[in-house]
């Protein structure tokens, strides 16, 4: 387990004594101590990311204007969403190789489907979503039924799928996306007062399901009551929101695809922790055999997030047509696969299942493409960025395994 | 050393007759178990014996070729696992079958969580601060002690994984808890815990059956004390008439006591 990135279990033992006479038996809950643990994680890569935007910001001013922000945020975009696929099937205890490749294929589908065929945008993008949703059913099915790793059915995935994008794309080897609608996804914005509503309905919309939540438990008898850490929780995103909001509303505004990949994650994040479906994710990932037992269907969790994580790849697939104005054999291709991996574990999700949020796929992505992006401006290569993201994926999990260590020897 | 006398109270479970063979191997000949609401029966016995057969026989994992079996005296079959389950027979394996990486409220729910109501299928809403209070008053009633409800059971001792795992059956209204060795991994402090909830199980009412090897937690917690030997009942007996030299002579045949005395 030295390896697993365990967000949630306490760093201190001092409460595990059974015959404690402190330790009640209902379990008083220290809120504060509670939401030190679990934030820690996102704190360091929170630190790690400040870091790496004061050293571009201090080798060029461009960095944290509002134009390269935006930038930056369309950029992370394609990395977060095939992340958050990433996430979903690393909680499971499984694997998707074929999230690069299956982006590629859905890509050339979309292509094809816009260009060759001349079908209508919302009928295309709708059948690019349905393709990929199948790549990941068939590789979910197969691994739960017949029973092969999911890293080599994926690994085959990964092949196949490739071949799929170039016979579809041809001779041609690049088509042009003209589609008004697929090419306004990445490339429209919302107007400044728009932004600001919408802002404010989340925040407002994320203060009545905190109070919501407090006044539940508070009703249970758990917790000390006390208000403070939903106040917290509430005045950080709005913090954010506000922020972000103004910054990007000073240079073209809010991007349409920062909203939707926000709902996205806020989506999939209340799927996987605040319901039924979320629960067996986790129990899964944590001891299959202990879910099988309990009467879950280990099978169907599988294939649901192999089938999600190709939804999200076909997703990915739309969006990076969108930015690109074009889908051409190398769509997807690179190290866009291991990148939408490293972002899941950077931002602390476990290889051995049972471990990861949602929004670790966002912190990751923003932590790669924020180098790949500095690293661009300062004027470096493609060598160097690669170099630079394979080290800091190491030295990430590096610190966190050392800071999981010391929290034992302390023990 | 007690005869089965039929003017006990109703068994809550009996098996009579079962027989089991693995290929030429008869692994139970004819063994008769009961188990009574409100004790504690163990089941004890050298390697080899049969008690994990029988138990597997009786949460339904495995299949008798032949015998007869009861649920406060009405005949049942036990062919399945869900049969057992259904009739409130719940079974705590040693490996125990919890989720590390889940809290204690998740891991005493686990494939039976409480959905809210709007919605359908598995998209619905995790009523958690329900299932915490359901999980909170269940170990208060069998007055378990734990650090949190929200401590990932990864961080508990063996113990106390221990008495979530009996807790889950408990919580589940089940009627009969059968315990696969609970005490073989665990240190002394914590065996002595186990011990303790396995009698506060069986004083709630529930008939409780447990596989030990250990005669010392045996002669804690036993009412009954059967002894099956090489697939069939050696002998059967009441904890408070019974010798620890009494029953290592049915478990081992009874003609020699091996190092008499020592014990």
């Amino acid at each position: 387990m030295s390896g697993a990135r365990t967000r949630t279990r306490p760093s201190g033992g001092e409460n595990s004594r059974p015959d404690d006479p402190a330790t009640e038996p209902s379990a008083r809950l220290n809120w504060s101590r509670k939401l030190v643990r679990t934030e820690a994680g996102s704190a360091a890569v929170l630190g790690g990311l400040a870091v790496i935007w004061i050293f571009f910001e201090v080798q060029n001013s461009n960095f944290l204007t509002a134009r390269n922000l935006t930038n930056l945020v369309l950029q992370t975009a394609v990395t977060a969403i095939l992340g958050m696929g990433v996430v979903l099937v690393m909680v499971a205890g499984e694997i998707d190789l074929s999230l690069g490749s299956a982006t590629g294929a859905s890509a050339a589908v979309l292509g094809v489907l816009l260009t060759s065929q001349h079908w209508p945008a919302g009928l295309a993008i709708t059948v690019t979503l349905l393709f990929g949703l199948l790549l990941g059913l068939v590789q979910g099915i197969v691994t739960t039924q017949i029973g092969v790793p999911s890293f080599i059915v994926t690994l085959g995935g990964f092949l196949a799928f490739a071949g799929v994008q170039l016979a579809l794309i041809g001779g041609a080897g690049q088509i042009a996306i003209a589609s008004p609608a697929v090419i306004a996804i990445a490339n429209d914005y919302l107007a400044p007062g728009v932004a600001w509503a919408l802002a404010a309905a989340v925040i407002a919309g994320l203060a009545a399901a905190e109070a919501t939540r407090h006044r539940a438990w508070s009703r249970v008898g758990a917790g000390d009551g006390s208000w403070w850490p939903a106040v917290a929780r509430v005045a950080a995103w709005a913090g954010v929101l506000i922020a972000v909001t103004a910054i990007l509303n000073s240079y073209f505004g809010v991007p349409y695809l920062l909203v939707g990949v926000l709902a996205l994650s806020l989506g999939l994040s209340w799927a996987t922790r605040r319901t039924g479906f979320g629960r067996h994710l986790y129990a899964v990932g944590g001891n299959a055999e202990a879910a099988r037992r309990a009467g879950i269907s280990v099978g169907a969790v599988k294939v649901t997030v192999l089938a999600a994580s190709g939804l999200l790849a076909a997703l990915a697939a739309i969006v990076s047509a969108s930015r690109l104005y074009s889908v051409d054999a190398s769509t997807g291709g690179g190290t866009l696969l291991l990148e939408a991996i490293a972002a899941a574990v950077i931002g602390g999700t476990s290889l051995f299942g049972g471990h990861g949020r949602i929004y670790n796929a966002l912190l990751g992505a923003l932590v790669i493409d924020s180098v790949e992006n500095g690293l661009d401006l300062i004027g470096q290569s493609a060598s160097t960025k690669n170099i630079a993201t394979g080290i800091i994926l190491v030295l990430a999990v590096s610190l966190d395994a050392l800071s999981r260590r010391r929290a034992r020897q302390r023990q | 050393m007690t005869s089965m006398a039929s003017t006990a109270p109703a068994a809550r479970l009996s098996a009579t007759g079962v027989v089991k063979r693995y290929g030429p191997v008869l692994a139970l000949d004819g063994v008769t178990f009961e188990a009574y609401p409100g004790q504690v029966s163990v089941l004890v016995g050298d390697n080899g014996a049969g008690k994990s057969t029988l138990v597997k026989i009786l949460s339904g994992s495995v299949r008798p070729d032949a015998g007869q079996f009861a649920f406060d005296g009405r005949p049942v079959r036990l062919g399945s696992p869900h049969d057992a389950t259904a009739l409130g027979i719940a079974t705590v394996y040693q490996d125990l079958a919890l989720c590390e990486n889940l809290d204690v409220t998740a891991n005493l729910f686990l494939g039976r969580e409480l959905l809210a109501a709007p919605l359908a299928g598995p998209l619905r809403r995790l009523r958690e601060p329900e299932m915490f209070r359901m999980a909170r008053d269940t170990l208060d009633s069998l007055s378990v002690r734990l650090p949190s409800l929200r401590t990932p059971v990864g961080a508990l001792s063996g113990g106390q994984r221990q008495a979530v795992a009996v807790s889950r059956a408990v919580l589940w209204g089940s009627q009969v808890v059968i315990l696969d060795e609970p005490t073989a991994a665990l240190a002394v402090q914590q065996t002595g815990q186990v011990l303790r909830l396995i009698k506060t199980l069986a004083s709630r009412g529930l008939a409780v059956v447990v596989i030990s090897h250990s005669l010392p937690d045996v002669f804690a917690v036993a009412d009954k004390i059967w002894v099956l030997r090489l697939g069939t009942n050696a002998a059967v007996f009441d904890r408070a008439t019974a010798s620890s030299q009494e029953v290592v002579s049915a478990m081992t045949g009874g003609a020699t006591l091996p190092e008499e005395g020592s014990l």
